[in-house]
């Protein structure tokens, strides 16, 4: 029986042990400094206290509903800080801390889950695109893109300043989905700049992954023609190197790769998910040890190159941003159903014209009833 | 004035989009070399390259999705579906992401994707090639749908899809391929979303699109010797449907006749009685009435003749609508 739930060391690249120790590998190393690595811990450290804030307005009835990332904040953060200046994201719906790598407003991601609108962040400027809810489907609009950025000429000039790439985010039941597996062929056929970044997080809702796949996911690459790699996907510092050479691979006009960041989804799936039904407890436990966050914490704190002060004044800005984003998600109102008969088309029809004027006309009467009482 | 088939003038009108425009791109399966399995793009790979004229693997969602993608880096992508049949394996990225997207983000993203269906029967065919699936697409917000009757309108309307920040259905009635007719290229065309009176009539409003328009046109010459007068409504524009035209001509005549080779139940027929009855309730001297295909799957082309409405059909129709 092949094993799909467990990483076992040899396929593995790991450059940060769980308990914080730093490892070598023979193919990929990470060169950024201690301050880059503090960096990295920052991010992580608001993505998981903007995820508990979310979790927390949802509980509140404040969200209807969450998709919390608790557990791959380290496959997130070293994908996103892995990005160059032009690099594009097709996010699922899950990547809040790629969101705020690339400068998101984190109040831009609460809509679409409160209920007022669907994505309202700027995807040109941020380079961070909408969140899609179909499973897989944005991984073919990567690829799309990454076709045109080739067309566009910014694929293999040798300048990081002017090449670009594209990732697409998705999850290990994403790679049941047709569109995924139609992507690869896409990407691979024409030789598209994309890395396509899979977490595996071991879930699919309540289905495991050897549901979705009888070899590890990182091998499924290989029947379509490019490379794969799996990662530890709890080591930023694995993650990160692994994805910039992905990218620079597509940059420099090498084509599509795989990357599977072995992860573990700490909580539910969504809100309205209950984990306790379909897995234990003591898988938890093993994966808690494993923690992308800690191991992080304990290697800074072993190597003494930032203060004491650097973890609470980390404590405090996280504090800071849930406090805001709590402010702000309570003050988001929906625009009103009037206002959208407008986004349906560029050049609007008349039908949907004369509906929106009813529409209108309809709500008006309620307001003209009540002003005569 | 030229005269041309069909299928040349829609290859003539992507030609001309392609040099208009260089964020024109055709994508699709088998439309280089061969220049598609009906040669609609015959020849364009060869003089626009293989960067604009795409051979796509052969899986229809990822053409659709793809497509989606290029579109959102200012590219305006038209993806050929081989057949009607086929189209739905793309269903989900159109109903789901190209329907959508500008929703989505309030208006932001613009997504002028053209996604051309050769379309209807009448040809012979094996299954899933005779199929007419307007109706799944009309019923969706934030696609347009439209469909050629004649070379002139295939010329114009497949430029004016392409122009169009909109994603476009659209329908090309595959059994007209090669008919015949007189192409302007320096005509002002009507505008895309319009429909048009092809043939004016005062007893009997017929109101048809794509293969049927012919049909009717037929229908309306033979009932003419009979001394019954019949106008052609051709719509041309299925979402949005041009109700203006409809009720002025419905207005007129007192009667209307809907003829479709879809199947009956919820198609467009249906619709278009909706609204007649809404806007000419009071010049009605009869129910509207609708020819279309029968409520069952696509027939097997032996017996298509029989499924498929005819000119008898549509002037048995017209004689129970003088009957009231």
């Amino acid at each position: 029986m092949l094993s799909t739930t467990t990483a076992d060391e040899t396929d593995l690249v790991q450059l940060l042990t769980p308990e914080g120790v730093r490892v070598e590998h023979p193919e990929y190393e990470f060169t950024g400094s201690d301050e880059e690595i503090a960096g990295h811990l920052r991010d992580m450290v608001l993505g998981r206290r903007l995820d508990t804030e979310a979790t927390a307005l949802q509980r509140q009835g404040e969200l209807g509903l969450w998709a919390s990332l608790l557990g791959q904040e380290a496959a997130q953060v070293g994908s996103a800080r892995a990005l160059g200046p032009n690099d594009v994201v097709f996010p699922t719906y899950r990547e809040h801390a790629v969101a705020l790598c690339m400068g998101v407003d984190p109040i831009d991601l609460l809509g679409l889950f409160r209920g007022v609108d669907m994505g309202g962040w700027d995807a040109e400027a941020t380079r961070f695109r909408f969140y899609t809810l179909v499973i897989g489907a944005q991984t073919l609009h990567a690829c799309g893109y990454a076709m045109a950025l080739e067309r566009d000429g910014l694929v293999g000039n040798g300048t990081k300043e002017e090449d670009a790439a594209v990732v697409a985010y998705f999850g290990d039941g994403a790679t049941s989905q047709g569109d995924v597996n139609e992507a690869f062929v896409f990407a691979s056929s024409y030789n598209a700049p994309v890395v396509f970044f899979c977490q595996n997080n071991q879930w699919a809702i309540s289905e495991p992954m050897s549901r979705q796949s009888r070899i590890p996911l990182y091998k499924r690459s290989l029947g379509f023609g490019f490379p794969g790699v799996r990662v530890d996907g709890n080591d930023v510092l694995a993650v990160r190197a692994v994805t910039e050479r992905a990218l620079e691979r597509a940059r420099n006009g090498g084509g599509p790769s795989l990357i599977e960041a072995f992860t573990y989804r700490m909580g539910a799936h969504t809100t309205s998910d209950d984990p306790s039904k379909y897995r234990l407890a003591d898988e938890l436990e093993t994966w808690r040890l494993r923690d992308p966050i800690e191991r992080v914490r304990a290697l800074l704190r072993t190597s003494g190159s930032v203060g004491e002060s650097f973890f609470c004044d980390l404590e405090t800005e996280a504090d800071d941003l849930a406090a805001d984003l709590r402010r702000r998600c309570l003050q988001l109102q929906a625009p009103g159903l009037g206002s959208m008969f407008g986004n349906v088309y560029g050049e609007q029809t008349e039908y949907l014209a004369a509906q929106q004027q009813a529409y209108a006309e309809y709500a008006d009467s309620f307001e003209m009833e009540a002003g005569a009482r | 004035m030229t005269t041309l088939t069909m299928a040349k003038a829609l290859n003539a009108g992507l030609r001309r989009a392609l040099e208009a425009d260089p964020k024109v791109l055709l994508c699709g399966e088998d439309i280089g070399k061969l220049g598609g399995v009906f040669r609609i793009t015959e020849g364009l790979q060869k003089d626009f390259g293989e960067h604009r004229v795409i051979d796509s693997p052969l899986a229809e969602s990822g053409i659709v999705g793809t497509a989606v993608g290029m579109a959102m880096r200012g590219y305006r992508p038209v993806v050929e579906i081989q057949f009607d049949g086929f189209v739905f394996p793309a269903y989900d990225q159109i109903v789901t992401q190209v329907a959508k997207l500008r929703f989505r983000t309030q208006g932001r993203q613009s997504l002028p994707v053209v996604i051309r269906i050769p379309f209807g029967g009448g040809i012979g065919a094996v299954e899933h090639h005779s199929e007419s699936p307007e109706a799944y697409f009309s019923h969706t917000p934030g696609l347009k749908v439209v469909t050629c009757s004649n070379p002139s309108d295939a010329y114009w309307m497949i430029q004016q899809s392409i122009a169009s920040d909109d994603p476009i259905i659209f329908l090309e009635p595959k059994r007209r391929y090669h008919d015949k007719g007189e192409v302007d290229v320096d005509a002002t065309p009507l505008p895309l979303h319009q429909a048009t009176v092809a043939r004016e009539g005062t007893d009997v409003t017929l109101l048809a699109y794509g293969p049927m328009v012919r049909t009717c046109l037929d229908a309306a010459a033979a009932a003419e010797e009979e001394g019954r007068s019949l106008e052609v409504v051709d719509l041309r524009t299925l979402s949005p449907i041009d109700t203006a035209t409809v009720v002025r001509s419905v207005q007129k005549t007192g009667r209307a006749v809907v003829v479709h080779e879809a199947q009956q139940n919820l198609g467009l027929g249906a619709e278009l009685s909706a609204r007649i009855t809404e806007h000419c309730f009071y010049s009605l001297e009869a129910p509207v009435l609708r020819v279309a295909g029968y409520d069952m799957p696509y027939p097997p082309s032996r017996v298509e003749d029989e499924y498929l409405p005819d000119l008898d059909r549509v002037l048995d129709a017209v004689d129970r609508s003088l009957a009231h």
